[in-house]
């Protein structure tokens, strides 16, 4: 087994843009599960209809950059109210359910063929990325990094804005939830009851709660779609949802650094697993049928599903969480 | 945040006798109606689509339209099937692909003295299912006779009828999802996953081990059943006896879910399959609605087994005891009913009438890995129709949600018809989200 190429791929995994979009996607997942008590459990929907609203607004209004990158934003508002308004007065299972269907009907509906003028069907849309890496201040041909772990001028800048918004998100939560609103928002997730005794209207809170991290799940699929330079239904289905979910109890909801520890250790773990395993199927300590075809593609759920419901009943405050932050009261 | 599902005995009893009474007018109806049967054998593609072109007569009733020239393109706008009508108006063409088509015919080709009714559409989009030879219309007559290009009156009954079979289906599947949330308050997002399994038991053992489809169907039901009182025993009760809370439960159902979709996947690979018998099969014309006869089997058997469930809630002891935790487990295990073994025969009888719904989906449209997620949003969306934890309400809530998916897709593309599903969703939690035979209580 090649352990320094293994090595070398679980930190390029645990430094890459895909673990930035997690981090910044988890930590709207943690305002609203986290703080507030919230199950979105269709973050990916809102990632979705930041990329989208970011792609068809350059490819079809010849917005600039920074017009569409508040589209996007805009979008995730839109989608959070559309969402919130029916079920944040209900019980919270029901947000959980119209969130996990509508993340799905967000793809179906972005790859049809019926609006594939506007979306680009099932191909997506490219080439309207260009403008964001004008203000890139790497070469794209040279190979920025230490030691075998290099990458790309355009995949560094890419990495250095997902990561700087990673940090900036944080930084905000942090403000937040120390500010006498991040209070209540913990009060409502302890006793919602109680915290409306108090006079506080819950409904609004959460509604500002869901927003608030729904535009964050936005910005983490701008930077996706900006790093792959194009927006592509299929990279938006539900299971980034629930991988997203493990990064987030991984590190421990309800913390505030947890979301970017728990981004970089979910997709460390992910690559050693993967990589382990193709190892030991190359130095045949496996069968090769184990990882042929789609089945290699495939482990990788088996694996994060499995991960996600034993932390959740053995260590649901994940690597640095108080199991008293942990909202696992009955609602 | 106790049960929102109180039985009322005297209400309750006769708004069972009087669904009880509906289904059956329902069964005996549908399989009393063969009226002017034109079965045909057994023969031409497996995927594709068929037609019958006929012409209105002054006089009333109908002639067939021979030479009428169809084709069929890919998306790409390449034609990748051809046929000319015979002397009874049929005709077929086969696809290698399930997917997105366009059916065309050449007006040109239409004998003197008939027309389309509406010249402007000569083209429909339509999707091939696997194992399906889908039914395609072109309505001719007067252009006068148009109202609205929509409305073709054997259109709308055909997806009609094509709706009561999804909601009697969905409604067979949601019935687990609804006992079990009705007795543990847990809303089990592995449900999907339970009906995929078993039809993907059933293809083995129709398949790989090559047993008849009614054998190996039953044997999937028994085996789900088993894997669905697993679930409980081996998971869900050890949750509750370490006192998790259901969110926590919620999140573990999720995780669960992902792990058997992929595992199954694993092994079942990508591609939806069909089963090995009654895979093909040409429609039989039930006045103005074409069916295929597994159509009608189908209906059939859900409709029998929902009534069976309904008696077996109201008359059997296990199912007064199910209503009992469903409305007070407190209250239940006081008046000396083991509540953890009703739990857990609900989990047996909703894996197995999951199984149910996966295999009999499973016959009419196909196999694949991803079916149990893609129909967890109708059944949900049936289920908080008709009110979240009561029995019935599932019932009456997925027929509303299966015929409206169907009809919708009068005026949306059918790609998008579970699309339709959603809107009822966030209509129906606006407006009422207590569902249609929900009491009004505070869910909130």
């Amino acid at each position: 087994m090649d352990w320094s190429s293994i090595f070398t791929n679980a930190v390029l995994a645990g430094i890459s843009r895909e673990a930035a979009v997690f981090a910044i996607a988890a930590v709207g997942l943690n305002i609203h599960f986290g703080y507030t008590g919230l199950l979105n459990f269709g973050q990916v929907g809102f990632m979705a209809v930041g990329a989208y609203g970011v792609g068809i607004s350059i490819t079809q209004y010849n917005a600039p950059p920074w017009l569409a990158f508040l589209i996007g934003l805009l979008a995730a508002v839109v989608l959070a109210l559309l969402l919130g308004v029916p079920t944040l007065r209900l019980r919270a299972d029901y947000l959980a359910i119209v969130t996990i269907a509508a993340s799905e009907i967000i793809r179906l509906v972005f790859r049809s063929v019926a609006l594939s003028d506007w979306s680009g069907g099932s191909n997506g849309i490219s080439g309207w990325a260009d403008g964001f890496y004008t203000w890139s201040p790497f070469d794209p041909s040279v190979r920025y990094g230490i030691g075998t772990i290099k990458v790309f001028g355009n995949q560094a800048w890419i990495m250095l804005l997902g990561w700087s918004l990673a940090v900036i998100v944080t930084l905000i939560t942090l403000l937040l939830m120390r500010s006498p609103w991040g209070r209540v928002l913990k009060a409502i997730r302890e006793d919602e009851d109680a915290a409306r005794a108090l006079g506080k209207n819950a409904y609004f809170y959460k509604m500002q709660s869901l927003v608030l991290g729904g535009v964050f799940g936005g910005l983490a699929g701008i930077v996706l779609s900006v790093g792959q330079s194009t927006v592509q239904p299929d990279a938006y289905s539900p299971p980034v949802t629930f991988f997203i979910w493990t990064a987030l109890i991984l590190g421990g909801v309800g913390r505030i650094w947890s979301p970017i520890f728990g981004a970089i250790a979910f997709w460390v773990i992910l690559s050693l697993s993967n990589n382990l395993l193709e190892g030991a199927v190359q130095a045949g300590y496996l069968p090769a049928a184990i990882t042929a075809g789609a089945r290699g593609g495939a482990v990788r759920f088996i694996i994060v599903g499995a991960g996600l419901a034993l932390l959740m009943a053995f260590r649901p405050q994940g690597m640095f969480g108080d199991r008293n932050e942990m909202m696992l009261a009955d609602r | 945040m106790r049960a929102f599902t109180r039985w009322d005995p005297g209400v309750s009893g006769r708004r069972t006798r009087a669904l009880l009474f509906l289904l059956l007018s329902v069964l005996v109806l549908s399989l009393a109606a063969p009226g002017p049967a034109r079965a045909q054998e057994e023969e031409g593609p497996e995927v594709g689509f068929q037609g019958t072109i006929t012409s209105p007569l002054d006089e009333g009733g109908s002639q067939p339209v021979e030479g009428a020239a169809i084709t069929v393109s890919d998306l790409d706008g390449t034609i990748v099937g051809e046929a000319v009508s015979d002397a009874e108006g049929n005709w077929v063409i086969g696809v290698d692909e399930p997917g997105e088509y366009t059916v065309a015919i050449d007006p040109a080709s239409l004998p003197e003295g008939i027309s389309l009714r509406d010249p402007d559409v000569t083209s429909r989009e339509v999707t091939a299912n696997p194992g399906s030879v889908g039914f395609v219309i072109f309505p001719m007559g007067d252009a006068s006779d148009v109202v609205d290009t929509s409305t073709d009156l054997r259109l709308v009954l055909q997806l009609f009828v094509e709706g009561l079979q999804l909601g009697l289906l969905i409604a067979l599947m949601a019935i687990g999802l609804s006992l079990v949330f009705g007795t543990t308050q847990l809303v089990n997002f592995a449900h999907g996953e339970m009906i995929t399994m078993g039809a993907v038991i059933a293809y083995f053992f129709n398949v790989t081990v090559g047993l008849n489809l009614f054998i190996a169907g039953l044997i999937a039901i028994v085996v789900s059943a088993g894997v669905g009182a697993l679930m409980d025993l081996g998971i869900f009760r050890q949750l509750r006896k370490r006192g998790i809370g259901l969110i926590a439960q919620l999140v573990i159902t999720i995780g669960l879910s992902l792990f058997m979709r992929y595992l199954i996947l694993y092994f079942f690979r990508g591609d939806p399959r069909s089963y090995g018998d009654y895979a093909i099969q040409r429609g039989i014309e039930i006045g103005p609605v074409a069916l295929a006869p597994k159509s009608i089997w189908t209906m059939a058997i859900a409709i029998t087994v929902l009534v069976g469930v309904g008696l077996m809630l109201q008359r059997t002891r296990l199912g007064r005891a199910m209503r009992a935790v469903s409305d007070n487990v407190d209250l239940a295990e006081s008046s000396g009913i083991d509540v953890q073994r009703v739990i857990l025969y609900v989990w047996a009888i909703g894996g197995g009438l999951a199984a149910m719904g996966g295999i009999l989906w499973g016959v009419n449209e196909s196999v694949s890995w991803i079916m149990g997620f893609r129909l967890l949003l109708p059944i949900f969306a049936g289920v908080i129709l008709g009110g979240i934890g009561t029995a019935y309400g599932a019932l009456v809530g997925s027929l509303v949600v299966g015929i409206f998916i169907q009809m919708s897709t009068l005026v949306i593309p059918s790609e998008l018809k579970n699309a339709g599903a959603m809107i009822i969703l966030i209509l129906i939690l606006v407006f009422r989200p207590q569902g249609i035979l929900g009491r009004t209580e505070r869910i909130g």
